[in-house]
């Protein structure tokens, strides 16, 4: 091996074991500590991402004034606002927003009995509603838009389910589908006809019970009962299914935002439980990271103080030999980034094999290797090396070697 | 070689003026081989430091040929010295986890430094002074003679002109000091080193072909 600059830190770093093993431990615990929550958290914001894409939509966007009552109940004279509102939404690439659903409710009379009408769009009703999609309706399982899927891969080719889903998504103009409860009451089957004011409607699919209040409308293409209703292109609400990660950081606002003139809200209780989740682990892992950074290079600070100190009659000989402050410099750097890099890698590593090791027994969760943390643990460790060793290294290059060669 | 006037160097300590060298003139012909001598504090390490680039004269002049040392930015200075200065100092200096070899060649690596075959030159010149089967030796393993020549080696490495030593011979026993010494007149004869000895030793200074003595940093006539 040819001997030059690398030669001489390598050959130290050998020759001083333990002192390279006290810095080292210092930020491969620091790193193995945020890796270890880091992936943790990421596991549990996954699964709970996950449930929520279950739950379907979890925003509901409301005329101004309107409560949720009123779109339960959906009064003759509840509120709507434009349709437009929903290209509105499209138009502005909001990250975080995975189906919009735009709806129109009101309360008609079939016959001598009283039912919620709902125009949907179907193709996105479908993707809101994840309990339809486990019916025979759909055949297939939920697509879960936040959270990877995981689990059995369907059997299902491409084509099956274009063909599977054809059917539904294709809701006629003069077609309707029956809720479970209103079907069973109103004696409806599949081929029924349904007479809505005036106009005539086939009942194409008797929906799955659902426990919701959908068990109890009857639904049609948001055009068409638009035009039964002669609300023009009105809608009583959008539902949107948003991601929580987005949601914690901020989308409501940004909704808000772009219609002033509506209300917003979320599936308040587990999506705020998730956001302040979200929070309080942004929060420790920054604190954690300060610390860390602090503490770590404090340490690393420490270590190559005492190394410079250790040095400094090869640090006079070296500049006497003609070596500038540059190559003493980078003689210390070198071996601070080296420190870091193996204090990184193995920090993650660490971190991780914790984290896969404790997750289920601390958080009941099975947690995967992150590996874009990799990069982050060498990004951050080579920092706390680099930010620790910066004044020890200065005071090195800037030792006179008239006074140490006199100390001598 | 050297031109030096009037220089002087002063250092304050707790507020008050302390003089390591007053008003030192002298010139230094190609070639010479110097001793300087004089008590403890009488200002000769501060001189041999100052005409290798490593102490910054308070006032005066420092010319190398034609080079004002001084007036020289940080980084050709350190050229200066890697090139044209060997340093011979009296604890060898050596860097304890490098061979012998690699020692050798350290001056050869310096940052800005093109050298071909490192290693070639630091094998001949350990060869030349005897140590072909110490080069893969650490310095704790060598006796302090060796580790002399080894620093000697070191101070060639780059083919310099001029030999700085400060006391090479202040740590060996008579025996060694005879080696040391008879290879310093081995460069100066027949290689032309220029080589300035600071000593206390008058056996020493009786090697050196002139001697220059200082007290209280100013030079005795």
């Amino acid at each position: 091996m040819s001997f030059n600059k690398n030669t001489v830190v390598f050959r130290e770093l050998k020759q001083r074991k333990g002192r390279l093993f006290s810095g080292l431990l210092a930020i491969t615990l620091g790193i193995a500590v945020i890796v270890a929550i880091q992936s943790i958290t990421e596991a549990s914001r996954q699964v709970i991402a996950g449930k929520l894409d279950l739950l379907g939509a979890n925003i509901q966007i409301l005329p101004q004034g309107a409560s949720v009552d009123d779109y339960y109940s959906a009064d003759i004279d509840a509120p709507t606002f434009p349709g437009e509102y929903v290209d509105r939404i499209t138009a502005s690439m909001l990250p975080g927003i995975d189906n919009l659903s735009p709806k129109l409710t009101r309360k008609v009379k079939v016959g001598e009995n009283a039912v919620v009408l709902t125009g949907i769009l179907p193709r996105n009703e479908l993707a809101a509603k994840p309990v339809w999609q486990t019916s025979e309706l759909m055949g297939a399982g939920p697509a879960l838009t936040c959270a990877p899927s995981k689990g059995k891969e369907s059997t299902l080719t491409e084509e099956d389910r274009k063909a599977e889903r054809k059917a539904v998504e294709a809701l006629g103009e003069s077609e309707a589908w029956a809720g479970s409860l209103v079907a069973q009451k109103m004696a409806i089957r599949q081929g029924s006809t349904l007479d809505i004011q005036g106009m005539s409607f086939t009942v194409t699919h008797v929906l799955p019970e659902t426990g919701t209040v959908d068990d109890n409308r009857v639904f049609a293409h948001l055009r068409s009962v638009q035009k039964l209703l002669g609300v023009g292109n009105q809608v009583s609400n959008i539902e949107i299914m948003g991601c929580c990660n987005e949601i914690s950081e901020g989308l409501l606002g940004k909704l808000r935002n772009i219609l002033p003139d509506t209300r917003i809200m979320t599936i308040g209780h587990i999506v705020n439980t998730q956001i302040e989740t979200n929070r309080l682990m942004s929060r420790v892992t920054v604190v954690l990271l300060f610390l860390i950074v602090l503490v770590g290079s404090i340490s690393i600070g420490n270590y190559v103080w005492a190394n410079v100190e250790e040095r400094r009659k090869e640090i006079g000989t070296l500049i006497a030999i003609g070596w500038d402050r540059k190559g003493i410099y980078r003689l210390f750097l070198q071996k601070s980034i080296l420190l870091g890099v193996a204090g990184g890698l193995l920090g993650y590593l660490l971190g991780t094999v914790a984290a896969i090791i404790l997750g289920p027994y601390l958080a009941g969760l099975a947690i995967e290797p992150v590996f874009s943390y990799l990069l982050w643990s060498l990004f951050i460790a080579v920092l706390i090396a680099f930010l620790g060793s910066c004044y020890p290294v200065y005071r090195a290059a800037r030792l006179d070697p008239a006074v140490i060669m006199q100390e001598i | 070689m050297y031109d030096i006037r009037n220089l002087s160097k002063v250092y304050n300590h707790r507020k008050e003026p302390v003089f390591a060298l007053r008003d030192v003139t002298w010139k230094v012909e190609p070639g010479s081989f110097t001793a300087i001598t004089g008590p403890s504090g009488s200002g000769k390490t501060t001189l041999l430091l100052s005409l290798g680039g490593l102490i910054q004269p308070s006032s005066g002049k420092l010319h190398y040929g034609d080079l004002d040392l001084y007036r020289l930015p940080a980084n050709r200075l350190a050229e200066f010295r890697n090139r044209s200065i060997g340093f011979v100092l009296q604890t060898f200096n050596l860097v304890p986890y490098l061979s012998a070899l690699e020692n050798v060649m350290l001056p050869m690596i310096a940052p800005g430094r093109k050298g071909s075959n490192p290693a070639d030159r630091a094998t001949s010149l350990l060869g030349d002074l005897g140590l072909s089967d110490r080069m893969d030796f650490l310095p704790r393993e060598l006796s302090v003679g060796q580790q002399q020549r080894v620093a000697i080696a070191r101070a060639l490495a780059n083919d310099p002109d001029v030999i700085l030593a400060d006391e090479p011979t202040g740590n060996l026993d008579p025996a060694l000091s005879d080696e040391i010494l008879n290879i310093l007149e081995k460069l100066n004869a027949e290689q032309g080193k220029t080589i300035v000895m600071v000593t206390h030793s008058p056996r020493a200074a009786g090697r050196a072909g002139t001697a220059l003595k200082l007290a209280e940093g100013r030079i005795e006539a």
